[in-house]
């Protein structure tokens, strides 16, 4: 065995897992949706081949342009919007916070993203639920608040998704505003700047970087959020709130297609392996 | 425990907290007391929905709505701790959660160690894909992951479940782990080479010791992930005595949780209480709330 093969011989444990478990489903996906895949049945077991079948079968499914437009809006509005402008807003907040206001605004932030997913999803739903604390609170200035996970349940998943995820926002800014130079602004504010002009000249300028890295990363993990919706409205009322994840899943299990959810998580490989190709390419972080 | 980090950022600038920061106006004084008045606000709209569960379970008649209990009660705690309800679930989500760690950290020490000491030609192609694998959605994709379960007869089997997730986090584990052992200068290896031994004697002896805090960290981050996790267990996992909690609290709440709300709250705090704890004990080990958020920062 040459010096470099046995040099690589640690990794081997590692290429084993993420060959079987990582590469596998996604390999697995691809040739998973080209097939009639069901849950039971003689397809089952022996899946035929149907070539684009699946594909076409999602062009031609009204659930799937909506379900894809139903993602677009969660991810755009909860984090690329929501998580990302509050996350930075709370960062300067936090910064210009007296130290008991600070550490209690942080640790409540924090602790919604440090909950397990089923309980900050029992949460979300508790707080938006017909008979929740959001219309006690309405109820107690006179107003009767709707059933929201019923009649609008994209706005009820958007704010729970950006009061569960704003934390990492948070932290990642917290820390950019900090490598921020104080002579910068100071100068800035010398020639007159007010607080907005130095937001928009000065500080956005310097931590660019870390929104790009911010934007990609939440934009993943919004891609892939499934127990919020599921909890709180099992992408109903009917499919008004199924995102990907989600009509995948009731496709493959609710009505036994498991062909047809395939095809739907290899739509979702895709947007996520273009995104991550995005990041990478634009971050290109160290890796020597 | 995300202010130490704040804290810490005022020192390295040189000053004091609190002081001027870029994002205050022009008059400090009004622009402050402002700034504090909306953080409080956010923060508790922040706080309601987690001040919920707090309060319904130990509320003897507790809603859906937040409120004060009358009567404070331990009686939706006693009411869930039975074997079938609590107890084997949380202890499968150990199982789980332990199993996928241990092998994590075990491979991803393994793995990172060339990768941090040698130039090898594909490292740098292995880091990328490493890199790629923390990006993917993968638990959007667990009808895939289903049927090649179904395909490997591994459905419904607590190991392969283990090893899926331990999979699943390697890639940022390996990341984590590297960018901890760069850390370890080389020197102290070189010394134990030239005392004759191996690149594992020196990994095991030299390294290894010197980067604990980090390796902790990584076990942690991997821990929590696979505690908190709901998605993999559900689909990969059918029969009852082998669900962790997560899944068994969606049970429950699925059987009991449109009457039982005080107990729902109950068990739902009884489970989330080991992660709460693991991290305040990550800040403690790093210094700052950023271990798990700042590592996956490239």
């Amino acid at each position: 065995m040459s010096r470099g093969a046995a040099r690589a011989v640690p990794l081997a444990p590692a290429v084993a897992l993420l060959a079987l478990f990582m590469l596998g489903p996604v390999v697995w996906s691809f040739y998973g949706s080209f097939t009639n895949t069901a849950l039971t049945g003689p397809t089952a077991a022996n899946p035929e081949w149907i070539g684009l079948g699946n594909y076409a079968g999602l062009l031609a499914d009204p659930d799937f342009p909506k379900s894809l437009w139903l993602t677009v809006v969660f991810v755009f509005a909860s984090a690329v919007v929501g998580q990302n402008v509050l996350g930075l807003a709370l960062a300067g907040l936090l910064r210009s916070a007296v130290r008991p206001v600070r550490s209690i605004a942080s640790t409540v932030v924090v602790a919604a993203w440090v909950l397990p997913e089923i309980v900050a999803a029992f949460a979300a739903y508790a707080f938006f639920h017909a008979d929740g604390t959001l219309n006690a609170m309405l109820a107690g200035i006179g107003v009767t608040g709707p059933d929201w996970l019923y009649s609008t349940p994209m706005l009820a998943v958007v704010l729970a998704n950006i009061w569960r995820g704003t934390a990492f926002s948070m932290m990642v800014y917290s820390a950019a505003l900090a490598e921020v130079p104080p002579d910068l602004t100071e100068a800035a504010q010398l020639d007159g700047a007010n607080g907005a002009q130095r937001l928009a000249w000065v500080t956005l300028p310097v931590i660019r970087r870390s929104i790009s890295t911010n934007l990609m990363l939440t934009t993943l993990q919004t891609l892939s959020v499934f127990t919020l919706i599921y909890v709180m409205t099992g992408g109903g009322p009917g499919t008004d709130s199924s995102t990907l994840p989600i009509l995948a899943y009731q496709e493959a299990f609710k009505f036994a297609q498991v062909g047809y959810g395939t095809a739907i998580a290899t739509v979702m490989i895709v947007v996520g392996g273009v995104f991550s190709v995005i990041y990478i390419r634009a971050l290109r972080p160290e890796v020597d | 425990m995300a202010a130490t980090t704040t804290e810490a950022a005022a020192k390295r600038t040189g000053r004091a907290p609190g002081a001027a920061a870029p994002l205050t106006g022009p008059r400090p004084r009004a622009t402050k007391v402002a700034a504090n008045l909306v953080l409080l606000v956010i923060t508790l709209c922040f706080l309601l929905p987690t001040a919920w569960v707090v309060f319904a379970s130990l509320d003897a008649e507790a809603t859906l709505s937040f409120g004060l209990p009358e009567a404070v009660t331990t009686a939706n705690f006693s009411a869930i701790m039975t074997p079938e309800l609590t107890w084997r679930p949380l202890w499968n989500a150990f199982v789980l959660s332990f199993g996928s760690g241990a092998i994590t950290v075990v491979v991803a020490v393994l793995a990172a160690y060339p990768l941090s000491r040698y130039r090898m030609r594909f490292g740098r192609y292995f880091l990328y894909t490493v890199l790629f694998g923390t990006c993917l959605p993968i638990t959007a994709v667990m009808v895939p992951v289903y049927s090649l379960f179904v395909q490997l007869n591994l459905l419904d089997s607590l190991p392969g479940t283990v090893f899926f997730m331990a999979a699943t986090s390697l890639p940022m584990a390996i990341w984590m782990t590297k960018n901890f052992m760069d850390s370890v200068p080389v020197s102290l290896e070189e010394a134990a080479w030239t005392e004759g031994a191996s690149a594992m004697q020196a990994l095991r002896r030299v390294v290894l010791p010197l980067m604990r805090p980090g390796v902790a960290v990584v076990f942690i981050f991997v821990f929590v992930q696979a505690w908190g996790n709901f998605f993999v267990p559900f689909v990969l996992l059918l029969s009852p005595e082998k669900q962790p909690a997560a899944v068994s609290i969606f049970a429950f709440f699925g059987q009991y949780g449109s009457v039982a709300y005080g107990q729902l709250a109950a068990y739902s705090l009884l489970y989330a209480a080991p992660v709460l704890g693991l991290y305040v004990l990550v800040t403690r080990i790093s210094g700052s709330a950023f271990a798990l958020a700042g590592a996956v920062k490239g």
